[in-house]
């Protein structure tokens, strides 16, 4: 109980952070020179990076690029998902197959690997980014959409509902996404995570968002060149990082059990 | 050949075309023109057009499509417009490295997951159960960019063991396996553990039990041996993310692999090696999806009759 509640704090941190941190008085790109990758002092409570920018105000600048990302992407994959799976599940036939098709070839691609070259290729910029990983992400909220609709379609009130005549729209909205929500919810929990690391990983390579601009990856990717002299400019982003996503994988699981997702956890 | 070998390996089929298709489209229905690459934007009409005609940009995307797919088959991948030389030749330098890197972290992350797994499970609930379910928490939630670089800070800046990134001697190898090894891990120990709690709540387990087996045989020969065969099915799909995160593992310790060779081309703006890597790197994880399918059948004769 109280780790869960450690992580839904720092979650609470983490978005209410990013979303006042256009009203903090930040200055992620005003340069202290004579303060070049100092480590953690009264006036830059977490230091400053290579260039002389207070790496905390940084640091809250990341949380909101990650913070966007994860709840750009993960919307938009859920959304475009779950209507493509149940749409194809429920209509069936050619539709179904059709899908079925992309998402074979959409799965035999490794995720990360496919993000980076729709990001590389796209080029860099946050609205990029989000593009890049809503065209890999909405794949598993697709299947899993599709598996569940299908498992579902010949309930009763499926049935009842078609027997009265009830438009097709109406019955996968008010009969059957109610009915699916809970394994969705679940994913989504864990797609936020997942697109967390993505984002920073990308800014990591170059790939993301760009400067002036901050993500907890190219901090990390820029600090690993002075990792001897100061690895405050590492360890700083990347405990932002690693708390984020151990806290959002923490409160899936708990999700997951709660919501008693694939028959039960052994 | 029994009707599910038969369709496996056509989906595969299919799968691949249909790869290598959405690569190549992928590739190019994006903004940036491999002439300005090259020529860089100020360059001449006249040598633009040239250029254009010697890459077969002239054509139509059909047309150039049906040569890439006949390309494919026979290792013809296109030129580098960097390195001016053949982007499979590019490729088969960089392979052994990737693969190199990629079978030692699955060596270690089977290493550290099975006997974790399985004490997990036998003891359940205990101290060594929330232990090993703890690490594998952290393993799955901490990046491989972040991994990398806080083993470096601490076993080749801090004690000097490792060097610190390059492929050299045999200890560079162990800093990179342990970065991309580690989410493995930390999946594979709780996926054999909840595998393993299933089997063992199985009645044939009670009958064992019952007709006085050890605890050995029980557990080994018939807990165990039902327990790997979930894991088998999504260890194939689990190593399509270990070679997802190769890429990134490549880049953080300068491995000369396929995927840092992916990341310097598309910072290069060299789109065919940009298509071959992708390519490559995808068509293995077809591969290994397509042996774990064959090898589950053959391990279990429930599949290949078609009961389940």
């Amino acid at each position: 109980m109280k780790t869960v509640s450690i992580a839904g704090l720092v979650l609470i941190s983490w978005v209410f952070l990013s979303l006042i941190a256009p009203w903090l008085p930040l200055h992620p790109e005003r340069m202290a020179l004579p303060a070049i990758l100092e480590g953690p002092h009264s006036h830059a409570w977490l230091g400053n990076d290579d260039l002389g920018r207070p790496v905390l105000d940084r640091l809250l600048v990341g949380a909101r690029t990650s913070c966007w990302v994860a709840g750009g992407v993960v919307s938009l994959s859920l959304l475009f998902g779950t209507l493509l799976g149940s749409s194809a599940a429920y209509l069936g036939g050619y539709w179904d197959r059709v899908l079925v098709m992309l998402l074979d070839i959409f799965m035999a691609f490794p995720g990360i690997l496919l993000a980076i070259a729709l990001a590389g290729l796209l080029g860099p910029g946050i609205g990029n980014l989000v593009i890049a990983l809503s065209l890999v992400g909405w794949v598993g909220f697709a299947r899993l959409a599709r598996a569940q609709v299908l498992s579902m379609k010949q309930r009763e009130h499926v049935l009842a509902a078609q027997a009265l005549g009830t438009r097709r729209r109406r019955i996968i909205q008010r009969h059957l996404l109610p009915l699916i929500a809970a394994p969705l919810v679940v994913e989504a929990t864990f797609a936020v995570a997942a697109v967390v690391v993505a984002e920073s990983g990308l800014s990591f390579l170059g790939l993301g968002v760009q400067p002036p601009e901050a993500s907890w990856g190219s901090m990390i990717r820029d600090g690993v060149r002075y990792l001897l002299v100061a690895p405050h400019l590492v360890l700083a982003p990347g405990i932002a990082l690693f708390l984020v996503v151990l806290s959002v994988n923490l409160l899936g699981d708990r999700l997951r059990d709660r919501l008693d997702v694939r028959g039960g956890r052994s | 050949m029994p009707a599910y070998l038969l369709a496996r390996l056509f989906s595969a089929v299919w799968v691949t075309f249909g790869v290598v298709s959405l690569v190549f489209f992928m590739i190019h229905w994006v903004p940036g023109d491999p002439v300005d690459v090259m020529l860089g934007e100020s360059g001449a009409a006249a040598d633009r057009e040239a250029l254009r005609h010697a890459l077969g940009l002239d054509q139509s995307l059909w047309l150039q499509w049906g040569q890439f797919l006949r390309g494919v088959p026979v290792g013809d991948l296109g030129q580098s417009l960097y390195f001016q030389e053949g982007v499979s030749t590019l490729l088969a330098q960089r392979f052994g490295a990737t693969a190199e890197l990629a079978a030692a972290a699955f060596v270690i992350a089977l290493v550290i997951a099975v006997p974790t797994g399985i004490i997990a499970a036998a003891r359940r609930g205990s101290a060594w159960d929330t232990g090993a379910m703890g690490f594998s928490l952290l393993g799955v939630s901490i990046p491989n960019f972040w991994l990398g670089p806080l083993l470096v800070l601490v076993f080749s800046l801090g004690l000097g063991w490792f060097p610190v990134s390059g492929r050299g001697a045999p200890l560079s190898l162990v800093l990179p396996a342990i970065t991309l090894g580690t989410a493995l891990a930390a999946v594979l120990s709780r996926m054999i553990r909840s595998s393993l709690l299933e089997v063992m709540s199985e009645d044939f387990i009670r009958t064992a039990r019952a007709k006085g087996l050890s605890p050995y045989q029980v557990w080994v020969r018939h807990g165990l041996r039902n327990a790997w065969l979930p894991v088998l099915t999504v260890l194939g799909m689990q190593l399509g993310a270990l070679l997802g995160g190769a890429v990134i593992t490549e880049t953080v310790f300068n491995w000369p692999g396929v995927g840092s060779l992916l990341v310097e081309s598309i910072q290069r703006r060299d789109y065919p090696v940009v298509q071959g890597g992708v390519l490559m790197i995808s068509l293995c994880y077809v591969v290994i999806n397509l042996a774990t399918d064959l090898l589950y059948a053959r391990i279990d004769p429930r599949i290949r009759l078609g009961q389940l």
